[in-house]
């Protein structure tokens, strides 16, 4: 009844192209946005930006890379992990050399030494797929963790073997380091995260995301319509570490404030890829569903109980949150390999035609 | 069968030649020492009984497989075998035996994808979407448009394609190849499995493609209906083997045709 596009025509293409073709559509959004930039920072304490909000943007801009990979080019991945992981020591390498310029260019900047790196372990996806191609990514992973821990010369060699996140300025305001607060740097986070969710937005819905989705769906096809398999490929393992790189960095700089080399190890690949599935293959929205649930379920688990009342091991939260989690995976799997973003779909489809269904 | 074009057929230059081609798998001959052409603007069928090597052909002609032997001419230029990026460059589209489609896209996603050649604007322009990308894809969008309907397909437009009865899938497959605005459309059995009302809307599409864009047509069938009906000349394939070519009436004559179809269980 309330939501529909009954009565909003399109008078041309560039209208029909839009992301949000429906008007509710854009008012939702307009209203995510402003919660986003005003009500949060205005009514939440350090706690729920620190603890959730941050991370939770920050683990969304990952799956939005691996969904690039994954989803939309059909390429598995288990590399995110170290891919996050050269972004985020790129980063510090290239504050520490060049500390007059501004860490935000740098945060940015280590985005491209992270789609390097994804590119070159990109290069068998012309020849192997599948279960082969996740198992040569792994490779990657651990060839990466490895260096990450032997090479010290990437952690300035630190005793502790780990990144410690400097001081750095945004306009005289610390951004980066122990004394920037938690507003400041969830109102970095949320503008770069924004920013690159309308980039990935623009780019899957033209040309470029039209070659990604149809090398997922038919490589064959794909190329006997001019649309080459490997540039395709590795552009989208570019575009995709590009995004975990940036993750990476500011995962480090921006939430850690500093971070062991163990950050980046495979069980962060495989968080994010859980993030991706049940969140949605193919579907930015769903990047942000899969990183909600994977992340602040855990964390509302462990203050419900208290809230109501109930006495409950942080232990058996634990427990209880890998099996809330495993169960949705196998749920998700079986039932709807689309996803949440999916089930979104459908119930808009239904408030569509609401409340005549025929 | 339409006189008039059937004579220019005669006149026209050769768009494409097949000479002595020949392809094998392993121990399977699939095409042995095959030669035929297929002239400007016209509809040219290549027919014949299961196996009989039609669909490795058009394999052939687009660069997908690549002969131990013979030579391939297009536009006058002579190689041993297409590549399947140049063939599409130089205007080969193709429609699939076993429809080809991006399953997880929509009709209009894959109609679009069929322009990704004719599209230009850099990777930073797609990044923004604005400004010449946005012009770009707008002016293409118009052109898929004009083939949507063309097609008859509006009303499915935003339709993932899996979700898509098989003779819809079918057309939106054609409009995907007539977005590459080819010179030289090679349809494999666009008419299999279709019912008797689909494969008359699918006929004058065909015709249709050929009289209004000028646009040369190879197409597949495997036996003498339809598909020889709407043609100017016929090849006709056994077991890899040419054993006619000519116009349909002189094919149906053909004692060697007859034969190679009696040959087959009907
Ligand atoms: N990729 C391949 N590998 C091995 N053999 C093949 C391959 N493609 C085709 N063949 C063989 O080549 C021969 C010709 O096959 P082709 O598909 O070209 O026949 P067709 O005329 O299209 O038949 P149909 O009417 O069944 O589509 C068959 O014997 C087939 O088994
Ligand atoms: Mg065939």
């Amino acid at each position: 009844m309330f939501y529909r596009e009954v009565g909003q025509y399109k008078t041309n293409y560039v209208a029909d192209q839009a992301v949000f073709p429906i008007l509710q559509d854009r008012i939702g959004l307009g209203v995510i946005l402003l919660i986003a930039f005003v009500v949060i920072p205005l009514t939440g304490d350090d706690f729920l930006l620190n603890a959730v909000m941050i991370p939770f943007l920050i683990f969304s801009l990952a799956a939005m890379g691996l969904n690039i990979l994954t989803g939309y080019t059909g390429l598995l991945s288990l590399g995110t992990g170290a891919f996050m992981g050269v972004g985020a020591f790129a980063c510090y390498k290239l504050t520490t050399i060049f500390p007059n310029v501004n860490i935000l260019i740098w945060v940015i900047c280590s985005g491209f030494f992270s789609a390097a790196v994804g590119a070159l372990f990109g290069l068998p996806s012309l020849r192997i797929k599948g279960f082969y191609l996740a198992v040569a990514t792994l490779a990657a992973q651990f060839f990466l963790d490895w260096c990450f821990i032997r090479i010290p010369w990437l952690y300035n060699y630190n005793a502790s073997g780990a990144i410690q996140v400097p001081q750095r300025m945004l306009f005289d305001i610390p951004i980066t380091g122990p004394t920037a607060t938690a507003m400041t740097r969830y109102y970095v986070v949320l503008t770069i995260v924004v920013a690159m969710t309308w980039v990935a937005s623009n780019l899957v819905r033209g040309r470029i995301g039209r070659m990604w989705m149809a090398i997922r769906d038919m490589d064959i096809a794909a190329e006997l319509i001019g649309i080459r398999p490997l540039p395709t490929k590795l552009t989208s393992f570019a575009v995709s570490s590009f995004y975990c790189g940036v993750a990476g960095a500011l995962l480090v700089f921006l939430w850690y404030g500093g971070a062991e080399a163990d950050v980046f190890n495979v069980n962060q690949s495989f968080l994010i890829l859980f993030m991706v599935i049940i969140g949605g293959l193919g579907s930015l929205l769903g990047s942000y569903l899969g990183a909600a649930l994977i992340f602040i379920l855990p964390i509302v688990l462990r203050m419900l109980p208290p809230a109501l009342g109930l006495e409950i091991r942080s232990v058996t939260v634990e427990h209880l949150t890998f099996v809330i989690i495993g169960v949705r995976i196998i749920v998700f799997l079986i039932s709807e390999p689309h996803g949440l973003a999916r089930l979104w779909q459908v119930t808009k489809q239904k408030l569509r035609v609401w409340p005549f269904p025929y | 069968m339409r006189a008039p074009s059937e004579k220019e057929a005669k006149t026209a230059e050769v768009l494409l030649a097949i000479e002595d081609v020949s392809l094998s798998f392993g121990g399977v001959k699939a095409i042995r020492g095959v030669s035929f052409d297929i002239r400007k603007g016209e509809i040219r069928a290549i027919i014949g009984p299961n196996g009989a090597g039609k669909t490795s052909m058009l394999n052939v002609i687009n660069g997908f497989y690549h002969p131990q032997e013979g030579r391939i001419t297009f536009r006058g230029e002579q190689r041993r075998a297409m590549r399947p990026y140049a063939a599409a460059q130089g205007g080969i589209a193709r429609t699939f035996q076993n429809v080809a489609l991006f399953r997880g896209m929509s009709a209009l996603d894959n109609i679009m994808a069929g322009r990704t050649l004719k599209m230009r604007k850099n990777f930073f322009w797609q990044m923004l979407r604005h400004g010449p990308a946005m012009a770009e894809e707008v002016e293409h969008r118009r052109k898929v448009e004009e083939i949507i309907d063309f097609l008859e397909i509006q009303h499915i437009r935003r339709t993932q394609v899996a979700k898509l009865p098989y003779g819809l899938q079918k057309r939106v497959e054609l409009g995907r190849a007539l977005a590459m605005d080819p010179d030289l459309l090679l349809l494999d059995e666009p008419m299999a499995g279709m019912n008797l009302e689909e494969k008359e809307d699918m006929s004058r599409f065909i015709l249709d493609v050929n009289s209004q864009y000028g646009t040369t047509i190879a197409l597949i069938g495997h036996d003498m209906g339809v598909v020889m009906d709407l043609s100017d000349r016929v090849v006709v394939l056994d077991y890899g083997r040419k054993i006619a070519d000519g116009t349909p009436e002189e094919v149906k004559s053909n004692q060697a045709v007859i034969d190679a179809y009696l040959g087959v269980a009907h």
